[in-house]
């Protein structure tokens, strides 16, 4: 499904590369984990995929191949095709990445009103549909909100469900959970890993959060200062880290300590 | 809503001056042009704001006199927001040689004073009310061109322009449906600064006998028509001039009860 192969992505006038040559490959239903400290190239990389990455600013090379087609040599129209219809996104802010001036509802609907001719009704349907789907109670009402009168938890799983409402084939979630507090991001992930059971989404999880990864990953890449460094199930990489870095990682995880 | 006094204020002053104007298209108490021997009356019953030395009732006049001052500077706004919001929308979002184009044209435009810019292009176009609204709408691109480039610049980094961006939106799509609602208050009060800027342009531009022609007194060129006769009928330039502040005093305040309004 998406299959990155040597990928090299350079920032004009930056010193190192950020992405320093990966290959990462996201097979059908497949949820795959990137994890990695900031400046890593985790996000560049997912940037990349999407194809948010303004190609003027950088210097490309590789290949980066969703479903057969190479993003990075997509003209512009064929690229939005697949924008929003075939590959959905979420970001680490909800707060942030929703339009303050326009309710829920239509923007729930954006990708279906950009890529499909529907009626109004139809949308709105497919709209409610998407944000039952996602746990919230009281869809309707939800519709009406807008942004700022929601919580963070409420407005991430809107933007998962404007993420589904087009039945695309991958989710790309940039910190899904990063914003949220400890017991809303157990449920966001309890939701992510029923849409990858229930719909067969593919999903790659950009988290600097080894535990988040693990409870949803079943394969995880580690990436640090532009390199994968491991890649392994979440079993195999918390058991026997290979690489000095993933055992940094690890050991970075708070344990329980025990009073008394 | 929250209580808003400059907003009421202003809407109800605005509504005036419009009412006033509204009514001045249907039905003067005089014919503004009419002429007779009542010349230079002062202020009285008969004639509420005088009349001047041709013997024509100053009120029917500013009457009409005000639509025209009126329609000008709405369509001088106009022409400025429009292609000022196009402009800087493109240059905003695109940047790099688009941007730097037309900025630099952009000032160009701006480092002219604007008095010398309508002289020439009043001189190409002809006079007239519709030369005039063209020629002032023009002069008046550059500030929001400037103005909407800013905060499209702003908003092109922002998340939720990201947003729309990885659900395939077009740039159009989400250059007007995204972003301009967003910026739509700084782009209000630009437009109540523009319109009392084109309502004090455009009586200077008739004052200096450039603008609109006599036939369609507006108000600037009867403030000038008035200057001759100040010591005979100061009434004249009163009458005048206290419309003039009051449109603008209306639209300022609603604009200030806007931005408010916002916070």
């Amino acid at each position: 499904m998406v299959e990155i192969h040597d990928l090299h992505v350079r920032f004009h006038g930056a010193s190192r590369e950020a992405v320093a040559g990966i290959d990462l490959t996201i097979r059908d239903g497949e949820v795959v984990g990137l994890v990695g400290e900031s400046g890593s190239g985790k996000t560049v990389t997912a940037m990349t995929l999407s194809g948010l990455i303004e190609r003027k600013k950088v210097t490309l090379s590789g290949e980066v191949r969703f479903d057969g087609r190479d993003i990075l040599r997509l003209p512009r129209a064929e690229l939005r095709a697949i924008q929003g219809r075939e590959l959905g996104v979420v970001f680490q802010e909800p707060m942030t990445a929703m339009d303050p001036l326009m309710r829920i509802g239509p923007q729930v609907e954006e990708a279906l009103a950009v890529h499909t001719q529907l009626t109004k009704e139809q949308r709105r349907a497919r709209a409610l549909e998407a944000l039952r789907d996602v746990d919230l109670p009281a869809p309707e009402e939800i519709y009406r909100k807008y942004p700022h009168e929601c919580s963070g938890g409420q407005l991430q799983r809107v933007m998962i469900a404007a993420a589904i409402v087009t039945d695309p084939h991958l989710l790309l979630l940039d910190e899904p959970t990063t914003a949220l507090d400890v017991t809303v991001q157990a449920q966001i992930l309890a939701l992510l890993r029923r849409l990858n059971r229930e719909r067969g989404i593919s999903m790659l999880l950009i988290s600097h959060n080894l535990q988040v990864v693990r409870r949803i990953c079943s394969r995880v890449a580690v990436m640090q200062r532009g390199h994968i460094v491991e890649e392994g199930t979440p079993e195999q990489l918390f058991t026997a880290p290979q690489h000095p870095y993933t055992a940094e990682l690890i050991n970075a995880i708070p344990r329980r300590v025990r009073r008394g | 809503m929250r209580k808003n006094t400059f907003l009421r204020v202003g809407l109800v002053l605005t509504a005036l001056v419009v009412g006033f104007i509204v009514l001045g298209l249907f039905w003067t108490p005089y014919s503004p042009n009419a002429m007779d021997f009542s010349r230079l009356l002062p202020p009285s019953a008969a004639h509420p704001m005088g009349t001047d030395k041709f013997g024509r009732d100053i009120l029917s006049r500013v009457m009409v006199g005000a639509g025209d001052t009126l329609l000008i500077a709405l369509g001088t706004v106009a022409i400025g927001t429009v292609v000022g919001t196009l402009i800087g929308a493109l240059t905003g979002w695109y940047g790099g040689w688009v941007d730097e184009l037309l900025m630099r044209l952009n000032d160009a435009l701006a480092s002219f004073p604007s008095i010398l810019i309508l002289l020439v292009l009043v001189s190409l176009l002809g006079g007239g009310r519709e030369h005039m609204t063209l020629a002032l709408g023009i002069v008046f691109i550059p500030s929001y061109a400037r103005i909407v480039r800013s905060e499209f610049a702003r908003a092109r980094t922002q998340n939720y322009v990201h947003s729309a961006e990885l659900m395939g939106a077009s740039t159009a799509r989400i250059l007007f449906v995204h972003i301009l609602p967003n910026i739509w208050h700084t782009l209000v009060s630009a437009i109540t600064i523009g319109f009392n800027n084109a309502v004090l342009a455009e009586a200077a531009m008739s004052y200096l006998s450039i603008g609109v022609s006599p036939d369609e007194a507006s108000l600037g060129y009867m403030l000038s028509e008035s200057q001759s006769m100040l010591d005979s009928a100061p009434w004249y330039a009163l009458g005048t001039g206290a419309v003039i502040v009051l449109l603008i005093l209306g639209v300022s305040l609603i604009g200030e009860g806007l931005q408010r309004g916002e916070n």
